[in-house]
């Protein structure tokens, strides 16, 4: 079965219950990139999980769109410090087994 | 399983209106949503009883049959039990068995199924590991363990993994909320060389030292591959720099089975040093007859 890359804005806007005005704006902010596929604006499909997020930021938290950049951003950087730990803790853990 | 003090949850007393419940899991909700809390199942577990007490004291309904049992629930259960028995309904039961984690049983006591399907579901959050290996253990299929997230998780490396690619364990990322599938493990692979080899791709290159006399007349010697020595002819007359290929002697193809990429061997001919007397006459003897 062939995958779908792209959704259509609308589709997305139509499953999640959110104005198309939102979807453009949180793309003039960055958070998303929208493509245009077939004369249709798109996401792709590697960014439905963060645009969900996004939503869920929006609706459940009643965060606005600079609230939602900010914790973006902060979210992003709190990962990469995670990732970092991870692996210092992965090489830590490989020279303790060599012991 | 324990009674679950809802007022406390959300921190509100036991007479505050709709709109002080609906306040305060707001206010908590911004403070443990899963969203903004990754990885952190502290906060996750808190979000969950949050999102429990709210359903029940945001809904007249259940606020009600709560207030009224409050502590005693147990009994509360037992006269819900019967009144359902009377009633012969059948399908629903109270005794929390739903096989979901995502409620307390004390929620599952109380209320059973009803309105589990109002909470939004979470996918667990996708966790990202870096393993260092050297080229020898990626070399063959083995298994190892690497911390994640506080836990150690043994995996099996496939032979033939590449410097910089990135594995996905389904499944082995957070824990889903609310009955959301968990997330995934990417795992980059970061292989240090431990080896005399150079890997490009599945080939493997190396240098070896061929004695003068050997690239002259030609005849064998032992060359190390990355699993063992192997005896390789030389033809007379080998020029230095001279590039051999060896069929596969290289790195095993990632999950192909049986297939190996080659090893190419490059002659360093050595020239050799602190010549006898006896030597130096004999190359002398020898570029006479050259020139």
């Amino acid at each position: 079965m062939e995958t779908q890359e792209f959704i259509p804005l609308n589709v997305l806007c139509s499953q999640y219950g959110v104005e198309m005005s939102f979807v453009s704006s949180l793309q003039q902010f960055g958070l998303i990139e929208i493509v245009t596929v077939n004369e249709a604006e798109c996401i792709p499909v590697n960014q439905l999980k963060e645009t969900e997020k996004l939503i869920r930021l929006h609706d459940e938290l009643e965060i606005n769109l600079q609230g939602i950049d900010v914790v973006s951003h902060m979210l992003h950087r709190m990962q990469e410090m995670q990732n970092e730990i991870l692996m210092l803790q992965n090489r830590l853990l490989l020279y303790e087994d060599n012991e | 399983m324990s009674f679950v003090d809802y007022y406390k949850v959300l921190e509100i007393d036991k007479n505050a209106s709709e709109d002080d419940v609906k306040k305060a899991y707001r206010k908590l909700a911004r403070k443990l949503h899963p969203d903004l809390n990754p990885n952190d199942k502290e906060a996750n577990k808190k979000f969950q009883q949050i999102n429990e007490a709210n359903e029940v004291l945001s809904d007249p309904e259940k606020r009600k049959k709560y207030n009224l049992y409050g502590e005693n629930w147990e009994h509360g259960a037992e006269y819900e039990q019967a009144r359902k028995n009377q009633s012969e309904n059948k399908n629903r039961t109270y005794n929390g068995g739903f096989g979901e984690e995502d409620y307390s049983d004390f929620f599952g006591s109380m209320f059973g199924g009803s309105g589990r399907g109002t909470q939004t579901k979470f996918r667990g959050q996708d966790y990202n590991s870096e393993l260092q290996i050297n080229l020898t253990n990626a070399y063959t299929t083995h298994q190892q363990t690497l911390l994640v997230n506080g836990k150690n998780v043994r995996i099996t490396i496939p032979a033939g993994i590449a410097n910089a690619q990135t594995i996905k364990l389904k499944g082995y990322g957070g824990k889903g909320i609310n009955g959301g599938p968990d997330g995934d493990l990417f795992i980059t692979f970061n292989i240090t060389n431990d080896t005399k080899f150079k890997r490009i791709n599945n080939d493997l290159y190396a240098s070896v030292d061929l004695p003068l006399y050997t690239a002259v007349l030609g005849g064998e010697m032992m060359v190390d591959t990355i699993d063992g020595k192997i005896k390789l002819k030389i033809s007379p007359e080998t020029q230095n720099g001279t590039k051999t290929r060896i069929k596969g002697k290289g790195f095993p193809f990632y999950k192909k089975d049986g297939q190996f990429g080659d090893l190419y061997i490059t002659y360093s001919i050595k020239i050799p040093t602190q010549l006898s007397e006896k030597e130096k006459e004999l190359f002398a003897e020898l570029s006479k007859i050259i020139h």
